[in-house]
């Protein structure tokens, strides 16, 4: 597989009130952003287990990106300050255990960020092109 | 308040028994929990609520198989409850820490008494001691006053001792600070001072020398524990986690005797894993190959997300392991860095509160904000 035709797959976990509605927003606002993105809703930031992100990973989705509101806006308080702990032991944990924690991205994205989304998307096709496939896409043995 | 037990004729375990057995007749406890020599020989905690029993509790024994925070949390996580007198090792008490902060155990109604710890066998290499000839208990103890603790030839101590740097009783009700004295001449002690008090003890130094002894048990064991912590970075870093977890069978043993891994409601206890057949085809069409049973990695990688930093280093994850892998080198390495990270250790304080149930606003605020 050459890099020109290395299209990664990104699985996305965003928060229902904030990121997913940007989503939308890029959506009905017809801002072009890169298909290589697979949306998963849920209600906030703050309830992604880590073993989503990891199960994503380890299938071989050549990265995860979690939305949620800004500080200071998540709908239920303090989910999304609780995912910001979360993600950065997550990261720290990958890591450690030799695996690519650059794979991982968190973003807040409010709900009227639909540029940011697009752009964010972008960003991160190109970073993962760039990188090249998961190895986790071939390993049969984990 | 500082006290001395007396120890007569050099038999330290009669003066330990002599003690708790005081704490159960007069300090106010109405049970101990405390580790026991069955009939069989074997050591295992009990809950101890008749004196004359307390004969057969051996807390010094230097063997591991659990660790006993696990049984103290269902003794006391809910009234009603005995005042209870856990007995327990170092590491274990740092585990009951945790598993208070997990709720999963009270310390109210708990007195806990912490003994310091000589190092530990594996139970088989105990039981395997014990038909040879025996454990050689006084050398133990005598090697206490120095902190020089050998294993008898041809046996090690677990590899979880012989990387612990924190074998030391702190932070609990009882201390009985082994480390640094003559134990001939008695056991160093320190104790709420109204128990002393109940007990009939008036306050005594010991003549040891424990500061300089436990720092240098520190020194040398953080040598040998970093040197592990090194080789298994470097395993990792070759082969990946999944190099070093290459061979497991999925017998979840690490997780049962894991004094942490409390939940009830576990992820890898549930139908979650229980896929359509379908889905597995699936993924062997996608990989072209698909290891079963599945989810190996995932089930590491999220023991170490859920429970790593609370990970107090007993090591029975290793010793319970039936494919001899380095569970507890990799749960203490990974657990260092991102403990740091937090600058939370666990079993340190109870009122600290646990790493990823808390959190302050004006932390880590550049994250999310890349642009
Ligand atoms: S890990 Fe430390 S405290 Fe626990 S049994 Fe071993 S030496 Fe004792
Ligand atoms: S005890 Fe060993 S073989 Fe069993 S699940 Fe844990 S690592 Fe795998
Ligand atoms: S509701 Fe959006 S992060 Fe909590």
């Amino acid at each position: 597989m050459t890099d020109e035709q290395f299209e990664p797959k990104i699985v996305a976990f965003l928060c229902n009130w904030c990121t997913y509605t940007g989503a939308d927003l890029a959506g009905t606002s017809r801002i072009q952003y890169p298909p290589n993105v697979r949306i998963i809703r849920l209600m906030c930031s703050g309830s992604v287990d880590p073993t989503y992100v990891l199960k994503a990973l380890l299938d071989g989705a050549d990265g995860v990106l979690i939305g949620g509101c800004h500080p200071g806006d998540c709908h239920y308080q303090s989910g999304n300050y609780k995912a910001r702990r979360r993600i950065v032991a997550l990261k720290e944990i990958l890591k450690q255990a030799g695996l690519d924690e650059e794979r991982v991205w968190l973003r807040w994205i409010s709900a009227s960020e639909g540029q940011r989304f697009a752009d964010t998307v972008t960003q991160m096709t190109e970073a993962l092109k760039a990188k090249g496939p998961n190895p986790m896409r071939q390993e049969w043995a984990v | 308040m500082k006290t001395v037990i007396p120890v007569e004729g050099n038999d330290v375990l009669a003066a330990v028994r002599g003690f708790l057995k005081q704490l159960l007749e007069r300090g106010g406890v109405e049970a101990v929990l405390a580790p026991m020599v069955t009939p069989a020989g074997a050591v295992t905690p009990a809950l101890v609520s008749d004196a004359a029993a307390l004969d057969a509790v051996d807390p010094l024994a230097p063997v591991m198989g659990l660790n006993a925070a696990r049984v103290v949390g269902p003794v006391s996580i809910r009234e009603p409850r005995g005042r209870i007198a856990v007995v327990l090792r170092p590491c274990e008490m740092r585990a009951l820490v945790e598993l208070v902060k997990l709720q999963q155990a009270s310390l109210n109604d708990l007195v806990t008494v912490v003994i310091d710890c000589t190092g530990t066998y594996s139970v088989p290499d105990y039981d395997a001691l014990r038909a040879n000839g025996g454990v050689d208990r006084a050398a133990l103890m005598a090697a206490m006053a120095t902190g020089d603790l050998v294993p008898q030839d041809g046996f090690t101590f677990r590899d979880a001792c012989e990387m612990c740097e924190k074998p030391h009783a702190v932070g609990a009700d009882v201390m009985l600070e082994l480390f640094g004295a003559d134990l001939s001449a008695g056991i160093p002690v320190t104790l709420p001072d109204e128990m002393a008090q109940a007990l009939g003890l008036s306050a005594a130094e010991g003549s040891g020398t424990r500061v300089q002894v436990v720092d240098k048990v520190v020194a040398a064991r953080t040598k040998v524990r970093d040197a592990r912590f090194a080789e298994i970075r470097q395993q990792m870093d070759a082969e990946g986690i999944e190099g070093v977890f290459a061979s497991c069978v999925r017998c979840h043993n690490c997780m049962t005797t894991c004094p942490i891994c409390y939940c009830k409601t576990c992820l890898f206890k549930s139908p979650i894993f229980d896929h359509e057949p379908i889905q597995f085809m699936n993924w062997a069409r996608r990989k072209g190959a698909y290891r079963l049973p599945a989810d190996t990695m995932l089930f590491h990688l999220t023991r170490l997300n859920h429970m790593v930093l609370s990970c107090i280093g007993c090591g029975v994850c290793s010793d319970a392991c039936p494919a001899d892998l380095p569970v507890a080198r990799v749960f203490r390495a990974v657990g260092q860095q991102t403990q740091a990270v937090f600058e939370y250790e666990p079993g340190r304080d109870v009122t600290e509160p646990l790493p990823l149930i808390t959190f302050t606003e004006n932390e880590w605020t550049s994250v999310g904000e890349e642009r």
